[in-house]
């Protein structure tokens, strides 16, 4: 009998023997560290674990983690993640991306693995700037961002990741923060089970060219304000003082405050609800400082079936109907004719 | 079989004459079904015993206004008692259904041969569509009138008329016109039309489901041979025996088909499973079309959303343990060459199909070329040398398909498979292999460490042929990183060492070189030493090949040779290029391959290029080989 029985792994088993190169203080770090923590409690052999990555900071990662893993292309990361999983559905297979990577140069692949729900999954770091190029603006810096490229200021309209995750329908989206460290694993962990593509934005701070960007949503002394922790089916509160809330009011939400005295009781705010894509819709474009910006899980949809599923169901359907294919008589189809004569 | 009639009992008989072999023509609107009756004449004479070659010629336009001259396509085939290696240089007979098709064809048609012309077609409104002066009518010019046989029949009211009982509409029946033509030829050319009958009714009434169109077509093409014994419009019937082909069963194969089995074959031959990613390209997509019919041999097809993502796939596909390709033309090989870079500094196996079609740039998508080869072997960032080899025919893409995974599992490195839209598109018959007689394909993929004191080690090369170990995905303890950063040989690590990056960059080279010690010699046709070698690769092999032997019939010292392993080259290709005079390389490029040849043996090779998006003229080449050695 083989022994199918899963060893027992933890954090030290992902660590590869590399040395870890990214700049002291970088966010990139809270994240590795989450990803190997969260890696022993998937019930995966490591053997069965590949990090994919493009190019960038970020994208340095697979050197990090000692389970197998392909360093890419600038951009192509979810097609060799398509790749991957096409040949070997079996494969846990995970894609460390920037901004740059994924929504810049790689747009077009990440569109199309979310609407395809290949069954991987997709950690953002977004920095908000091209940190290993040194320092130019990204597709999600914000208008007028200063950079060495940008010396009067940017003039693109920056990009909603977790928008166009849910214009693409991805099945999971979802979003946390470098330093959060209990959040981003409890979150990461959801990602990690999700049948289908699943999308998580990390907050991630680059302390060498875009120090501070996100502070306003990870610093304790602002958080509260500017921050609120999605639960499904509970109602959306934030605040220091968890006196705020998020109401419908038409299809849009509001701020509001509830409670004794302001006639809004907690009934009245808007609930979440994971499998709400319109919601999740609405919930993307919730942006600091008109709104406060919602953390965890925004969209889940575990009803649709994955790309490489569905590819590997026809070919067994295939073989059911015609049989396991016969290359001699593959060779002899069709109309053939026997030559007697020798030349 | 013979189709009688009662009526043909009451004719005087016509005279029959006998044919060594004939090329004939289709032409018609793109709307007119030329390409499919172009097929069915050419299956009937594979069947008949006839060696075949065809040459598919149609506008990337799907369907042209009607009428224009863009909007031709046309189809021809030479069918033969003899061996033939090209669907021939000028046309014998022709089938045209419109006055544009006349106007772009007429002068391909030798003297003296007959056009078969849809005078119903020939209209006022149809010249001017075709840019006809106006009130002149090319069937009743009396040169073309003198040099050719022109037959006017009026195949669209005699389809009309002869389906008027059928209940189906005026389009329907105005479809039908393609096969009363047919029917024409067959009788013409003394076929049998059961293959088309049996090839309608598998199509319309079995797959399709329409019963009354396969029974229209039947009709029109029964109509149509009846008219050919009836009408007294030829005097003379033509015959073409059946060729004196190698002792075996035979298929009509296009090159397109024939590729897809071989990739099949290969995969069977190593117990491997085959991944095909592809983005839609012409004239590529027929790849994907063949193998996505194939799942029940558990092929899996990707149709990705770029030619980058289909190679990053394939890449993929490999790391994963299987044997991956990607298919597409010229530009898509400029998307996709970061790719290819960076599967060559993996070092992993994969087959990267390049079917060339004419270019630059968008170019002219229906038509060939050979001038990717320089683009394969050296389009890519910094030094990154790629195995290549070219199929010369449709039914050599079965064996080279083969060969490609062959040579590619061997050295770990990928293998750009150098097609072009003339093999993959035409068809021959095709002699079906014996396939115990395909050698294995012996993989191995390491399920122990070879570092059992720490980490697995895959770089570590075999000492013969340099490969490195395809350690794949789900193997305990063999966990790895492979990425595009230069790494350190053996381990695989990132390194910037400057005495190993030389190393490895000279590795990787060597590696593919030693292939040459597995691929056959190139064999030569004609003396062993002499005047002149003919030296081609690719598609021109059937044009080069005739061309050598109707110069040695007519007694010049010229030999033939072609190249089907391009990197590496054969061993013996030095000593071959020593043994003639002069080296004359004709490619239908401005001279890829002789300045490779130049470079890399310091022959003095001239050059005999053509850029038509068409293959060459047998003549041509004769002519311009003459004048070379006059010189």
């Amino acid at each position: 009998m083989p022994d199918t029985a899963l060893p027992t792994l933890k954090a030290k088993d992902f660590t590869s023997d590399q040395d870890v190169r990214w700049c002291p203080g970088c966010g990139d770090y809270a994240v590795l560290t989450a990803v190997r923590k969260v890696l022993p409690n998937l019930g995966r052999r490591k053997e069965d674990i590949v990090f994919v990555s493009g190019i960038g900071c970020a994208a340095r990662f697979p050197y990090y983690i000692d389970t197998y893993g392909m360093h890419t292309i600038h951009g192509r990361a979810p097609a060799f993640a398509t790749g991957l999983k096409v040949s070997n559905p079996d494969l846990d297979v995970w894609i460390v991306t920037g901004d740059g990577d994924l929504l810049s140069i790689g747009g077009n692949h990440t569109m199309h693995i979310m609407r395809r729900n290949v069954d991987i999954n997709i950690i953002l770091l977004n920095n908000k700037i091209y940190g290993l190029t040194k320092g130019q603006y990204s597709p999600t810096s914000e208008l007028g961002k200063k950079t060495k490229s940008t010396p009067m200021g940017s003039i693109d309209y920056p990009i909603n990741p977790l928008s166009l995750a849910v214009g693409s329908h991805c099945t999971f989206i979802a979003r946390s923060i470098d330093i959060d460290v209990k959040h981003l694993n409890v979150v990461m962990l959801e990602a990690a089970k999700h049948r289908g593509t699943s999308f998580l934005e990390v907050y991630q701070d680059c302390n060498i060219f875009n120090h501070k960007a996100w502070f306003y949503a990870t610093q304790k002394e602002t958080k509260a304000e500017t921050t609120f922790m999605l639960e499904h089916g509970k109602p959306m509160i934030f605040g220091a003082d968890a006196n705020k809330g998020l109401r419908f009011k038409g299809g849009s939400l509001e701020v509001v405050e509830f409670g004794e005295g302001t006639g809004v009781t907690v009934d009245d705010l808007a609930h979440h609800d994971e499998t709400d894509r319109n919601l999740a819709f609405t919930l993307s474009q919730l942006a600091y400082p008109d709104f406060p910006e919602p953390m965890g899980v925004i969209y889940r949809n575990e009803k649709l079936e994955s790309y490489e599923r569905m590819l590997h169901n026809q070919i067994d359907e295939a073989i059911e109907k015609k049989g396991v294919g016969d290359l001699h008589a593959l060779l002899h189809e069709g109309d053939t004719w026997i030559v007697d004569d020798e030349e | 079989m013979i189709v009688t009639t009662e009526a043909a009992s009451e004719k005087k008989p016509v005279e029959d004459q006998s044919l060594e072999s004939v090329a004939i023509r289709f032409v018609g609107d793109s709307g007119d079904g030329m390409q499919l009756t172009g097929g069915q004449f050419t299956t009937t004479s594979a069947l008949f015993g006839n060696d075949i070659s065809t040459f598919p010629d149609f506008p990337a336009e799907i369907r042209a206004p009607r009428g224009t001259t863009y909007g031709v396509s046309g189809f021809q085939v030479q069918f033969s008692s003899t061996d033939i290696h090209t669907p021939g240089d000028i046309v014998n007979a022709m089938v045209v259904m419109n006055p544009a098709a006349f106007k772009t064809n007429i002068a391909d048609v030798e003297a003296g041969g007959i056009v078969i012309v849809n005078e119903d077609e020939f209209t006022k409104n149809n010249f001017k569509k075709c840019g006809y002066p106006e009130g002149y009518n090319p069937l009743e010019d009396e040169q073309f009138q003198g040099d050719y046989k022109i037959i006017p029949v009026p195949m669209s009211r005699l389809t009309r008329e002869s389906l008027a009982d059928s209940g189906m509409g005026t389009k329907d029946i105005d479809r039908c016109r393609n096969m009363f033509a047919l029917g024409i030829v067959y009788w013409l050319y003394d076929r049998s039309i059961d293959p088309t009958v049996k090839f309608l009714t598998d199509t319309f009434a079995k797959v399709k489901n329409k019963p009354e169109v396969a029974e229209i077509n039947i009709k029109a093409l029964k109509s149509g041979y009846y008219f050919g014994e009836t009408a007294e419009l030829f005097p003379v019937r033509y015959r073409v025996a059946p060729a004196k082909l190698k002792k075996g069963k035979y298929r009509k194969i296009s090159g397109s088909e024939a590729t897809a089995l071989g990739f099949v074959t290969a995969a069977a031959k190593a117990g491997k499973t085959l991944t095909y990613s592809g983005y839609p390209i012409t004239p590529a997509s027929e790849l994907i079309h063949h193998l996505s019919r194939l799942k029940h041999f558990g092929v899996r097809t990707f149709q990705a959303e770029d030619e980058i993502a289909a190679i990053c796939a394939t890449i993929a596909a490999s790391f994963a343990g299987d044997f991956a390709i990607t298919g597409t033309s010229g530009p898509g090989i400029a998307l996709k060459s970061e790719g290819i870079g960076l599967a060559m500094m993996y070092e992993l196996p994969m087959v990267i199909v390049d079917v060339q079609r004419a270019g630059p740039a968008t170019g002219m998508p229906t038509k060939t070329e050979q001038a990717d080869l320089l683009q394969c072997m050296f389009g890519r960032t910094s030094e990154s040398p790629v195995i290549i080899v070219a199929p010369q025919s449709p039914s050599d893409c079965f064996e080279m398909a083969i060969e490609a995974f062959r040579l590619s599992v061997r050295a770990m490195c990928p293998c750009i498979y150098l097609s072009d839209g003339y093999i993959a598109n035409g068809a021959e018959p095709w002699l079906l292999p014996d396939l115990d007689a395909i050698e294995p394909i012996k993989i191995e993929h390491p399920t122990v460490t070879n570092n059992p004191d720490g980490p697995y080690l895959p770089y570590q090369r075999d000492p013969e042929t340099l490969a490195r170990p395809w350690a794949i995905p789900g193997t305990p303890g063999l966990e790895h990183r492979v990425g595009g950063l230069e790494k350190q040989d053996v381990t695989g690590n990132v390194s910037y060492d400057p005495d190993n990056h030389e190393n490895m960059i000279k590795t990787r080279a060597l590696k593919i070189q030693k292939l040459a010690d597995i691929i056959p010699p190139l064999t030569v046709l004609g003396p062993e030493q002499g005047d002149v070698l003919l030296l081609g690769w690719g598609g021109t092999y059937g044009s080069i090949t005739t061309a050598g032997n109707r110069l040695r019939d007519m007694g010049h010292s010229v030999a033939t040779a072609h190249l089907r392993y391009i990197n590496p080259f054969p061993k013996n290709l030095g000593e071959v290029l020593s043994a003639y005079r002069t080296v004359i390389i004709p490619e239908i490029n401005m001279g890829q391959l002789r300045l490779l040849i130049r470079d890399r043996f310091m022959v003095d090779a001239i050059g005999i290029n053509y850029m038509k998006g068409k293959g060459y003229m047998v003549q041509d080449l004769v002519n311009e080989t003459l004048a070379i050695m006059n010189r």
